[in-house]
């Protein structure tokens, strides 16, 4: 993969998709056979840069960083010296400064990874980890390899396979990559919602949109659960949490029609009850821990990726 | 480039190791192959068969080094291949390293690395289908298929029937 960052799932191609997801699938392997700690990035350094609140994320990538033996300097934005005014360059150079070679972005702005990359205040690869409302790319990404790992007649093409996004559209990166990610690997995607939790100009996505979760449950063979992001929801978007489950909620008779090998996916953090049911999340077909496992290794895939071979020669901005 | 092995050659070689493997480690009970990919996988297997025919099956596995190579930074990054410990794991064995051109070292050196985060196999043995010379590490190998005396330049390009489709080695510029 010839390729100094990556900052959105826009920018793949399905040959990019496959090498990430194979060398993840190369690592697991060497991994369970009990290699636990890899020498690959000794003495590198890797800057987590999060000016939003995310645990598990971050989490993730510092175990990544940490299974290829890199160096980790935690940043975030809460009680630093961005609480004092300090700008997204400043902060990012004096990073970079301190050894950073590659910076792992959250923000709450859509398109901060891409400034990052492309106005040339650093030399360090950017990985978005979360944008506003715009993308994750490693989220796909994980998605795509826990999909994968279910289906295997599907390996390289996930022609056939139907999947199920249900929920907060609106306010969600997870469903903006995956969306974009899983159709380009082949899959149908299926946004499921309220009109109230669709963006504006999803129609031109390439994907089908239902309003209605019973009719569309049983032909899918993933069902990915989306978490309801109240800290974003400063508007009415559905009368009450208690409708909103009863018409979106994955539990009771909708579970018992899935289908028997579909699975059940949700980005976490979960909140049992309304989008899921604890049924559901603990069910047989429940995949999450797995998407949690499989996070770390896809990470760990996309930073040998970008900083593990030779430096590639930078002429101004390289996406 | 000039054919230095052809294919009755390489299974002659192939199998006078597997009996020096058996003759050096008192039989086969403790004996475990890793080969390294691509092509000491297929020699691992073929090595593995001849064993199977003369005395006894023995585990293999393969064990893919990428990650612990020292000249990562000097390439593009590469594609990662399997890597598979036999069920038996590898603690307490004679571990058979199987590659197919020793030349520099380097490989052997991330080999033994990797085997070291996997565990601790009693002894650690190479085998190796050409020996070319030019270490730049104090490395050697205890089964050689063919001592082949090169320039640093020349190539030295091992086919064989599984992956390539004909079995041969050869060497030159």
């Amino acid at each position: 993969m010839k390729r100094a960052h990556l900052l959105s799932t826009q920018e793949l191609t399905r040959a990019d998709a496959l090498e990430i997801l194979d060398t993840a699938r190369q690592l697991s392997r060497a991994t369970d056979g009990a290699i636990r700690k890899l020498p690959t990035l000794r003495g590198r350094t890797v800057v987590n840069l999060f000016f939003e609140d995310s645990t598990r994320t971050r989490l993730s990538f510092e175990a990544a960083a940490k299974r290829l033996s890199a160096d980790v300097i935690n940043f975030s934005a809460k009680g630093s010296s961005v609480s004092k005014g300090e700008s997204l360059k400043d902060t990012a150079q004096t990073l970079e400064a301190m050894g950073g070679e590659l910076m792992i972005i959250r923000h709450s702005a859509s398109g901060a990874a891409q400034r990052l990359a492309e106005s040339g205040w650093v030399k360090s690869h950017i990985v978005n980890a979360g944008d506003g409302m715009h993308e994750h790319p490693t989220q796909a990404l994980l998605d795509a390899f826990t999909i994968r790992s279910h289906f295997p007649e599907f390996d390289r093409d996930f022609t056939g396979l139907r999947i199920g996004i249900v929920g907060d559209i609106l306010h969600s990166r997870v469903a903006r990559s995956n969306a974009q990610l899983l159709t380009l690997l082949g899959a149908d995607v299926v946004l499921i919602a309220p009109p109230t939790l669709l963006p504006i100009g999803v129609d031109t996505w390439p994907v089908k949109i239902s309003y209605d979760l019973d009719s569309e449950i049983s032909s899918l063979d993933a069902i990915m659960a989306l978490r309801v992001q109240s800290e974003r929801m400063n508007d009415a978007f559905f009368p009450s949490e208690r409708e909103y489950a009863r018409e979106y909620g994955l539990a009771g008779s909708r579970l018992r029609a899935l289908k028997k090998n579909a699975i059940i996916m949700h980005p976490g953090p979960m909140n049992r009850g309304l989008e899921i049911s604890a049924e559901g999340a603990d069910s047989k077909q429940s995949v999450i821990l797995e998407q949690v496992a499989n996070g770390v290794l896809v990470r760990m895939a996309v930073l040998y990726l970008l900083m593990g071979g030779a430096p590639i020669p930078t002429e101004g901005v390289l996406v | 480039m000039s054919v230095v092995l052809e294919q009755s050659e390489i299974e002659r070689s192939l199998k006078r190791i597997a009996h020096e493997i058996i003759e050096r480690n008192h039989g086969l009970d403790s004996v475990i192959l890793m080969g390294i990919p691509t092509r000491g996988v297929t020699l691992a297997q073929r090595i593995g068969e001849f064993l199977r025919n003369i005395e006894k099956p023995v585990p293999v596995g393969t064990l893919d080094i990428t990650m612990f190579r020292d000249d990562l930074r000097l390439r593009p990054p590469r594609a990662l291949a399997k890597t598979e410990i036999p069920a038996e794991g590898i603690e307490g064995r004679d571990l058979i390293l199987v590659d197919d051109v020793l030349f520099s070292g380097r490989t052997i050196r991330a080999a033994l690395d990797a085997i070291g985060e996997l565990g601790r196999p009693r002894s650690v043995q190479l085998a190796v289908l050409i020996d070319r010379g030019h270490r730049q590490l104090p490395i050697r190998a205890d089964f050689v298929g063919k001592n082949i005396p090169t320039n640093a330049r020349e190539n030295v390009r091992v086919q064989l029937l599984e992956v390539d489709g004909l079995d041969q080695v050869e060497v030159g510029i």
